[in-house]
């Protein structure tokens, strides 16, 4: 079943290349009693009618099946086209450079192999490995963007460019988590993360096709409304006063967000997930601003309050639309620094990769785990860590921390306020993705939440149970501080499908709620021992 | 038969060259993409380096000087470069045979400078220390070399794991080395040949008058053939690897104006993607798609 083929991939059969099996997966954290988890969703046969279902038996794209060869072919020209565009400065100056480096440079050692959580979690199933599907565009590249003849073909190997080839690969793009720990592990500096990247990019950015939850319902519907969660600026500002109530009932402080306030120090943003997810998390930054006496707004301007910006992922166009709105919104308000929710992808979107689209918008972005740490240490919140004496872990969100090198200030903070705090193993640059990267944590179509959670995030899935060893007992409530929304996203679908809570009192949050826990002048019990 | 082996040597470094010099103008004029930096980033300041941090820790990140750290670079690059650090710690199966195979390559490059500085050299007294030092380089290099293009070649030949990402060319880089090596080696051994000085100074000033053993200049030949073949294959990933860490992995440099100027300039092409919710005419230039809102207009995306 693993022993599957590069050339595999051209096969006009439409059963699956792989159908990961249950007895071949990664035996069970031994918390969990080691063996195997529950038994794969099979797809629908309304799904396997009409979709492409051919790589390994979930569907994250619901990919129409074409009509006739003639559809084929004209699908299979707009690839291609979009594989040429790719090598082109024309249309992929942002990352013409490193996407070249790594199909020319990698000598396929399988070096990154290991560090790959897709690859170990799925029994080292050969089709997850990160050079896998890399194997399959460098074919391409050298036969069909630089016309390589016979000695190229031995050089490089040869592939058959066909229609289920194509369709195979739009879904492989999705089988990984975006979190470049293959690419940290390789000496040469080849990059197998970018390279899913990049194919992503042909199929939105030429084909129209991606996956659902993170453009159609993601980057379009943020531009349209404001917000990928559909609020639009009056939506949101009512849900902020509903937060605003229940958190100065809760914490027994009058909460207040302000809004649109021309020349403050920060404009927030915050993925709007959290608002509609996790109101205690846009409530407890709230509540920590006021208490320390910054100066901040949210901006009511279109997208002006949603950070999040899918195209990150996919589509160079969608990422630098929702990047030029946000700094927009914040320009627009005359604020002086951008500072950052508890969201990794939006960190790392606007403060790197969006740094040099900037122009003369450019304006300070910031961590919020830099200002928290700053406000912490500080003195001014009075805080007492014993309200927060429970065993506490952290998780790393990769865009964060390997991909931002923000890593220690949420440490600092932790080491002051949770007296059982303890890492991870591995943590900080080296950590492992929750599984949820790359917008894995708001895909459900289909069976891939089944996928994600017995894939994607089964590494994660050990890293929390064996980060509490000595303390699993359900009588000890336990929390993973995981400051990112779609990593909660991701923990809150793992740890319900895992019954983490049930089994454990495994409980997962953001960093802000800590603190807010810790405040002297707030109520005592901020953080909810019960699962939502 | 010693003026083949000759014009071949000098052929292959030739090219050797022209193809790296190819490769370095190819990448270095590619445009300068975006951020993509991946932690940890060696030219941190040390205290931040020891974990990975970048200047985002730091909540006035903008107001300071950005660091440099060349020692850190050094620590990193050097013993990347010399030792295979980056195997040693994620594929030690592999560095057991790569290391050989390119330290041994390494001895190689320094026997061939040394006696090249041997032979212009050579009336001096340290002109003597210098071949001896190159034959002793030129013979582990060549031993080295050889075991660890023979342990690589077999490796691709019977890994499973290699199966999919091994062709002929493969094994044709690995196994050419080892095989020139070889050579070398056994023809220097079996037929005796001339010193190492003596050939150096034949080769500099084309005496073609030397003799060389078939097999030795068999080896030489096949040598400089891959040699110049180097630069055309992912074998010249000694040339990638300086962008792969200078230009993406450890460039952090937040925007400036000599920045900006080249964006302003990459803004102004004009994309071809088709996609609808992109409408890329070749008109449109990037700096348009990225202000128009695609869903302003009727055309949506499927």
């Amino acid at each position: 079943m693993k022993d599957v083929d590069i050339r595999d991939i051209s096969r006009r059969n439409p059963e699956p290349l792989v159908l990961p099996q249950l007895n071949e997966l990664k035996p069970l954290p031994a918390q969990l009693g080691g063996g195997e988890g529950p038994a794969f969703t099979p797809l629908s046969a309304q799904t396997i009618e009409k979709c492409e279902c051919g790589l390994d038996g979930t569907c994250a794209l619901n990919l129409p099946k074409p009509k006739s060869r003639e559809e084929e072919e004209v699908l299979v020209n707009k690839f291609l086209a979009g594989v040429e565009k790719l090598f082109t400065k024309e249309n992929n100056w942002t990352f013409l450079q490193p996407l070249l480096l790594t199909m020319e440079s990698c000598t396929r050692c399988q070096t990154c192999s290991d560090s790959c959580h897709i690859y170990e979690a799925s029994g080292r199933n050969e089709m997850y490995r990160p050079t896998f599907r890399t194997e399959i565009l460098r074919r391409i590249y050298f036969k069909h963007v630089k016309q390589g003849g016979m000695l190229s073909r031995f050089q490089h190997g040869d592939i058959e460019l066909n229609w289920p080839m194509v369709a195979r690969l739009a879904e492989l793009a999705y089988r990984c988590n975006l979190c470049r720990r293959c690419a940290q592990t390789c000496p040469i500096g080849a990059d197998n993360a970018l390279v899913a990247h990049e194919l992503r990019k042909i199929f939105s950015m030429e084909m129209g096709i991606a996956a659902k939850e993170i453009h159609e319902n993601g980057s379009m519907k943020q531009l349209k409304t404001g917000s990928s969660t559909g609020m639009n600026p009056a939506a949101v500002k009512d849900n902020i006063e509903f937060i605003d109530e229940e958190m100065s009932e809760k914490t027994g402080i009058e909460t207040h967000t302000p809004w649109d306030v021309e020349g403050a120090e920060y404009l927030v943003l915050h993925n709007a997930g959290e608002i509609l997810a996790w109101p205690e998390n846009p409530g407890a930054f709230a509540t920590i601003l006021n208490a320390a006496g910054v100066s901040w707004t949210m901006s009511s301007e279109l997208v002006g309050y949603d950070s999040i910006n899918y195209g990150l992922w996919y589509d160079d166009a969608q990422f630098a639309r929702v990047a030029l709105k946000h700094v927009g919104a914040a320009k627009n308000l005359k604020v002086k620094k951008i500072l950052l929710g508890e969201c990794g992808h939006a960190h790392k979107a606007l403060s790197v990769i969006a740094d040099r689209l900037m122009g003369e918008l450019n304006m300070p972005r910031v961590s919020s785990m830099s200002v928290l740490r700053d406000i912490v240490m500080s003195g001014k919140l009075d805080l007492d860590p014993s309200r927060n004496n429970f065993p506490v872990t952290l998780h790393d969100p990769c865009n964060m921390v390997r991909l931002m090198g923000v890593v220690e200030p949420q440490r600092e903070i932790l080491r002051l306020i949770a007296p059982q705090f303890r890492e991870m193993e591995p943590h900080g640059v080296n950590n492992y993705c929750c599984g949820g990267g790359s917008g894995f944590a708001i895909m459900s179509p289909n069976n891939f939440s089944d996928w994600r959670f017995q894939i994607s995030g089964r590494k994660k899935l050990e890293q929390v149970l064996t980060a509490f060893g000595d303390c699993l007992d359900p009588a000890i409530p336990k929390y993973v501080c995981a400051p990112c929304s779609n990593c909660k996203g991701q923990m809150r679908d793992l740890f319900a499908y895992w019954n983490l809570w049930d089994k454990h009192q495994i409980l997962y949050g953001g960093l802000v709620e800590l603190i807010v826990n810790a405040m002297t002048n707030v109520k005592p019990g901020f953080v909810e021992w019960a699962w939502h | 038969m010693t003026a083949l082996v000759f014009l071949l040597m000098y052929a292959g470094m030739l090219v050797f060259l022209i193809g790296c010099i190819r490769r370095v103008l190819q990448y270095s004029r590619t445009p300068l993409h975006l951020r993509w930096e991946l932690y940890p980033v060696a030219h941190e300041e040390p205290e931040r380096l020891r974990h990975g941090g970048s200047y985002f820790e730091e909540s006035e990140w903008w107001k300071k000087d950005q660091h440099s750290n060349l020692s850190g670079e050094l620590s990193f690059m050097i013993p990347e470069m010399l030792f295979l650090r980056g195997l040693w710690e994620f594929n030690r199966k592999l560095w057991y045979r790569s290391f050989p195979f390119h330290f041994g390559l390494y001895l190689l490059i320094g026997a061939a400078i040394l006696s090249g500085l041997g032979a212009i050299l050579g009336g001096f007294a340290f002109g003597a220390a210098l071949f001896a030092i190159a034959r002793l380089f030129a013979w582990s290099g060549l031993a080295l070399t050889t075991v660890g293009g023979a342990a690589l070649f077999w490796r691709r030949l019977t890994d499973p794991e290699l199966r999919n990402y091994t062709g002929l060319g493969d094994l044709l880089n690995v196994g050419a080395f080892a095989l020139a090596c070889a050579l070398v080696i056994f023809g220097k051994l079996a037929f005796g040949m001339v010193s190492m000085g003596t050939f150096a100074r034949a080769l500099l000033t084309f005496d073609t008058s030397v003799k060389l053993p078939v097999m030795v200049a068999a080896g030489l030949m096949l040598g400089s053939a891959i040699v110049g073949y180097i630069p055309y294959t992912h074998m010249a990933h000694f040339v990638a690897k300086y962008f792969t860490y200078h230009a993406v992995r450890w460039d952090d440099t937040p925007n400036n104006a000599k920045i900006a100027a080249k964006v302003a300039e990459y803004l102004t092409y004009r994309p071809t993607w088709l996609a609808p919710h992109i409408g890329g005419d070749g008109v449109k230039t990037w700096a348009d798609v990225a202000t128009t809102n695609p869903t302003a207009t009727p055309e949506v995306h499927k």
